[in-house]
């Protein structure tokens, strides 16, 4: 006897990803701050190099300064020193001479007004936080900045505290986020070396590469 | 008081001049006079104080805190030790939620900043204590973040 055919069973359906179950993704995605304005810079020079970009031939000139421009920018970062709790102690170590920052031309510099870089080092709890800003503001546009740690990344262990900003992209705009708690020296050097790429591929986009918003 | 004071002199001094039992919270030292534990009200607060530093010579303030109970109020906890003979006795005082606590800065002056302190995460107020302020958290804090029923998650402006 023929068995009967069988009956078709539905196509099961894969639900979406529900991006609302994740309470702190969606507060990363709320409360970040992005630079999207582009950096300030002077209106004279600015308004030179659009005159001399639509001279013919003028692009080939500005081009090839921006990507000198850009490699010394990307070959003389001079992290502003800035250590908030234990990553510091990492941090430190990068630029020791064991592992020897210095031959990407890092100095590590104590004055935000001759900085380009600001590495979060650590902890960034409320009281901190205008200070925090307060430093990165006052470094010279165009300036980066790298979160270190799990803590200044989102909190870290430290995030259902009452005292810590759940990451110190609440604060200002962060360009590399270091995983770790805390990163080695090694991890450390490769977020600056993808800060170097990123550097590189500045203003030649016409704006900082950020990153792309969730879907939801 | 520079002689010793025993365990059993303590509690002695303890009965005769507060009138209450100690209790050691430590079951394997029951007995230990570095471990000695009053409960009093809070009407005796500075008196049983004044009393330990007087009569037991428990002249180190060692510090102050509180304890959420929830509903139950907070337990105000104070160590108070005399260090030559070790000694050790630790207040405590149970408090309603919204009461206030006689303030120990007459007797102690390193009462003040714990005072502070207390006041700062527990917002339990310390009646006569000259300069009750915020001492840990800045100034235009918002709640008090060691109670029970403070929301960690709560938004802080402009960084939360």
């Amino acid at each position: 006897m023929k068995a009967p055919p069988p009956t078709p069973q539905p196509t099961p359906t894969v639900p979406p990803a529900e991006w609302e179950e994740f309470k702190d993704l969606q507060q990363w995605v709320k409360f970040r701050q992005e630079r999207l304005d582009g950096d300030q810079v002077s209106e004279t020079f600015a308004s030179l190099a659009d005159r001399l970009e639509h001279f013919p031939g003028g692009w080939l000139m500005v081009t090839s300064t921006e990507k000198i421009f850009n490699w010394a920018r990307k070959s003389s970062m001079w992290p502003v020193t800035f250590g908030l709790a234990c990553c510091a102690i990492e941090m430190m170590a990068t630029f020791a001479s064991r592992f020897d920052v210095e031959r990407f031309g890092m100095v590590p510099w104590a004055s935000p007004r001759h900085a380009d870089l600001m590495i979060v080092s650590g902890t960034v709890t409320i009281k901190m936080a205008p200070m925090l800003k307060r430093i990165y503001e006052q470094m010279a546009d165009p300036k980066w900045c790298i979160s270190m740690g799990s803590c200044a990344n989102s909190g870290g262990p430290f995030r259902h505290g009452y005292h810590v900003v759940k990451g110190v992209d609440r604060v200002v705009a962060v360009d590399i986020y270091v995983p770790g708690c805390p990163p080695t020296p090694e991890s450390l050097m490769f977020g600056i070396l993808k800060l170097q790429e990123k550097v590189a591929e500045f203003q030649k986009t016409g704006r900082r590469l950020v990153v792309a918003p969730n879907p939801a | 008081m520079t002689d010793p004071v025993t365990s059993d002199a303590a509690l002695a001094a303890i009965r005769e001049h507060l009138g209450l039992e100690a209790a050691g919270e430590d079951p394997k030292r029951p007995l230990d006079p570095r471990h000695l534990v009053v409960s009093v009200p809070v009407e005796r607060w500075t008196e049983a104080a004044a009393s330990a530093r007087d009569r037991l010579g428990c002249l180190y303030f060692c510090h102050l805190t509180a304890v959420d109970w929830k509903a139950e109020g907070f337990d105000v906890v104070c160590r108070l030790e005399n260090l030559g003979s070790k000694l050790g006795l630790t207040l405590k005082t149970r408090i309603g939620r919204d009461a206030s606590c006689p303030s120990l800065t007459g007797l102690f002056r390193g009462a003040l900043w714990m005072e502070r302190e207390c006041y700062d995460l527990f917002g339990i107020r310390f009646d006569g204590h000259p300069d009750l302020r915020r001492i840990l958290l800045p100034p235009e804090w918002e709640g008090y973040p060691l109670r029970k029923d403070y929301p960690v998650d709560m938004a802080h402006p402009p960084y939360r």
